[in-house]
């Protein structure tokens, strides 16, 4: 199995989400995550999808992708020519005494503590996937109480396969 | 004008003779305005067959088929004909009525989420919001349902938009979709790949499938091969690509085909898929069809090539664009002594048949009757065992063969051999079907009548579901389960309250005489061949 990060531009009708969702479940491809969200142009929504399978799978996806009709463009994107990001929130159970040790762990992994209550802290990390896993093999030591992740969203590096919408 | 005149409008405008359909509250606005149209409007008795006549229509006429029903039990009718016509990518516009929009989601009376529940078996769906969309619409959806792998397309309209004060009318004259665009030409380097594995090749095969009917490139398909003397075979929907009796075409493969287009593209070194999509029926396994030899896959839908074999060279683009590319090239190659291996198996690997004299033998039937029908006939087949024995011994001349070898809807034969004769009213159209799929659109009988669609209907009755009790036959020893067809209705009295003409053969002696009396007139007919119920195909 490999992973794979496809991303599209597609037109931004409603119902575009359900139609790519819906093509994934019925045709049994694996969606790890999804992610869509509007461009400059409100015309388009840029949709980066994380899917699995084999070499062939991976290929039939991006052709399935390909031929609905809202789709404007399909483009993998490689890890070593793109960046990828994912903020994940993380609410851990955290009374006076864990609250400053927290804390120094958020702060080296360039977390932002966004929440504190008398017994609990939330976490706001962004990285890219290894990191925040990294992250939470850390905190194997106090109570998670709740774990938002958005998925992975990216882009690729440089000019050279930016596509520009008319 | 308001938004229901204005989708008749549409329908003038992209030249639509036929709107198949079902009337009910929720498309009334457009039932309305279709009477001060030419545009004619056929009640069929199930919108099921709506789509299967509008399919028919299509298929013949080269054209969009177009069907309107109601909301919601009308709308969901209708999605076995279109997941039918998806299967087979045959171009359809689909209208359902839909409440009014702000009702839209409260579950209120013959609401459903059409355009949801199609979203598997349509190209693609539109829900109308704004009654200023209805041309931009109808223009995009004609274009995407005709264009690239065609395919049907729903349009779900609201009443209150239907009721909705439109502006003057004016139909786009371009189509401005900024993510559809389907290729049409193939690459030119991947042309001159193909002419060189010909010049290379000994064994060249060429697979037709309905694609090449749908591009339209049966003629040049056919004077492509005659010039170089390639043989071919053909799925179950290219057949009618190649006359029967062509000296270089070879039958129809895969588990229902014949043995010697089987053993041909076994040993072909060279193997030419022009829209076929190597689907399990015709290609049981697709990895014999890339081992020893090199595959070459040409396809309108970029999705079909590689997704169950992987091609040495794949082509994307329309089947008679890149046929009439091909023919700019010489070609180097003599296939003579392939030519005489496979005419030497055509002989070897006949099928002979157990036939037995007591009852007609449908084999022998088809045969005889399609040397007797007219040579651009148009014959539509069901689905069952009576669809195999279609396929294997129907004689087509210059005519067309009809069925839905994708989906393998039953019931297709009586409603499309409708459509199609009211697209072609001068062609002989003639359904075959058994009695089971006879029973499941027998309601259509009506409908001929009223619309004077003259199709000539041929059941052949075992009284049994005959495709499932052979399986069952082969996989459960003669367990049948749930396929006598017993109760069913005598065809003599059914035809003569539809005031049918009717005709009942009980063995192959009385054939020839009822096949021509069948024949004689443009009239519809029905005929019943009582054949052996234990057959098999």
């Amino acid at each position: 199995m490999n992973k794979e990060v496809i991303q599209l531009l597609v037109d931004n009708t409603s119902g575009v989400l359900s139609r790519i969702s819906g093509l994934f479940s019925r045709r049994s491809y694996n969606i790890e995550s999804i992610t869509a969200g509007v461009t400059f142009d409100p015309k388009y929504t840029r949709i980066t999808i994380v899917a699995s399978g084999d070499d062939e799978i991976l290929e039939q996806i991006e052709k399935q992708v390909a031929k609905l009709v809202d789709v404007r463009n399909v483009k993998v994107l490689k890890p070593g020519e793109s960046v990828f990001r994912e903020i994940c929130l993380i609410k851990v159970e955290a009374d006076e005494s864990a609250r400053e040790s927290l804390i120094t762990i958020a702060n080296v992994f360039r977390a932002n503590i966004v929440d504190v209550t008398e017994n609990s802290l939330i976490v706001e990390l962004t990285g890219n996937q290894s990191k925040i896993e990294a992250f939470i093999k850390l905190l194997g030591g106090y109570k998670i109480l709740e774990i938002a992740r958005t998925g992975i969203t990216g882009l690729s590096r440089g000019c050279d396969d930016v596509v520009w919408l008319d | 004008m308001n938004g229901a005149d204005q989708i008749v409008k549409c329908l003038e405008a992209e030249g639509v003779e036929y709107v198949f359909g079902y009337p009910g509250v929720a498309i009334c606005p457009f039932y309305n305005s279709i009477l001060d149209s030419k545009v004619k409007s056929v009640l069929v008795r199930t919108e099921q067959n709506a789509a299967h006549a509008a399919s028919g229509y299509a298929r013949v006429t080269g054209r969009v088929g177009v069907c309107a029903v109601t909301s919601g039990p009308g709308a969901t009718n209708l999605i076995t004909g279109i997941a039918t016509a998806f299967a087979d990518s045959i171009p359809l516009v689909c209208i359902t009525g839909q409440v009014n929009s702000e009702l839209l989601g409260s579950d209120v009376f013959q609401e459903a989420d059409i355009t949801g529940a199609v979203e598997s078996f349509v190209k693609y769906s539109y829900l109308v919001k704004d009654v200023a969309d209805i041309p931009r619409i109808f223009k995009e959806a004609f274009h995407i349902a005709s264009t690239g792998r065609k395919g049907p397309v729903l349009i779900d309209v609201p009443i209150d938009i239907q009721n909705g004060l439109a502006k003057k009318f004016e139909y786009p004259k371009e189509v401005k979709l900024r993510t559809y665009k389907p290729t049409v030409k193939g690459n030119a380097l991947q042309i001159k790949k193909i002419v060189k594995e010909l010049d290379n090749a000994r064994k060249p095969l060429i697979l037709v499938g309905g694609g090449v009917i749908l591009s339209g490139a049966c003629k040049e398909l056919k004077s492509f091969v005659e010039e170089y003397s390639i043989p071919v075979v053909s799925t179950m929907m290219g057949i009618s690509t190649m006359p029967t009796e062509h000296p270089l075409y070879f039958g129809m493969v895969g588990n229902n085909g014949f043995p010697c287009a089987n053993r041909a593209m076994k040993e072909a070194d060279l193997l030419i898929l022009i829209g076929a999509r190597v689907a399990d029926r015709a290609v049981n396994q697709p990895d014999a069809i890339t081992k020893d030899k090199t595959l070459i896959h040409i396809d309108v839908d970029p999705a079909e090539i590689g997704k169950n074999a992987g091609p040495n060279i794949p082509i994307v683009g329309d089947a008679k664009s890149i046929l009439n590319d091909i023919t700019e090239y010489e070609i180097d190659g003599n296939y003579g002594e392939w030519i005489d291996t496979l005419n030497k198996y055509r002989e070897e690997l006949k099928i002979v048949r157990k036939t037995n004299p007591k009852f007609v033998d449908p084999a022998g039937f088809i045969t005889k009757l399609s040397m007797k029908m007219k040579d651009d006939a148009i014959y539509v087949a069901d689905v069952g065992q009576n669809q195999i024995w279609s396929c294997k011994y129907h004689i087509v001349k210059q005519g067309r063969f009809l069925t839905t070898g994708g989906m393998g809807t039953m019931g297709y034969s009586i409603p499309a051999a409708m459509g199609a004769k009211l697209g072609c009213p001068k062609k002989q159209v003639i359904a075959v079907c058994g009695d089971g799929s006879f029973q499941m659109s027998m309601m259509e009988l009506a409908t001929m009548r009223q619309h004077g669609a003259n199709v000539k209907i041929i059941v052949l009755k075992n009284n049994y579901l005959g495709m499932v009790r052979q399986y069952q036959h082969f996989t459960y020893k003669d367990n049948y389960s749930v396929v006598d067809l017993d109760g069913s209705p005598d065809l003599e009295k059914l035809a003569s309250a539809y005031d049918l003409k009717f005709l009942r053969v009980l063995n192959d002696n009385e054939a020839d005489k009822a096949i021509d009396e069948f024949l004689k007139n443009d009239e519809s007919y029905l005929m019943e061949c009582v054949i052996d119920p234990m057959d098999l195909v």
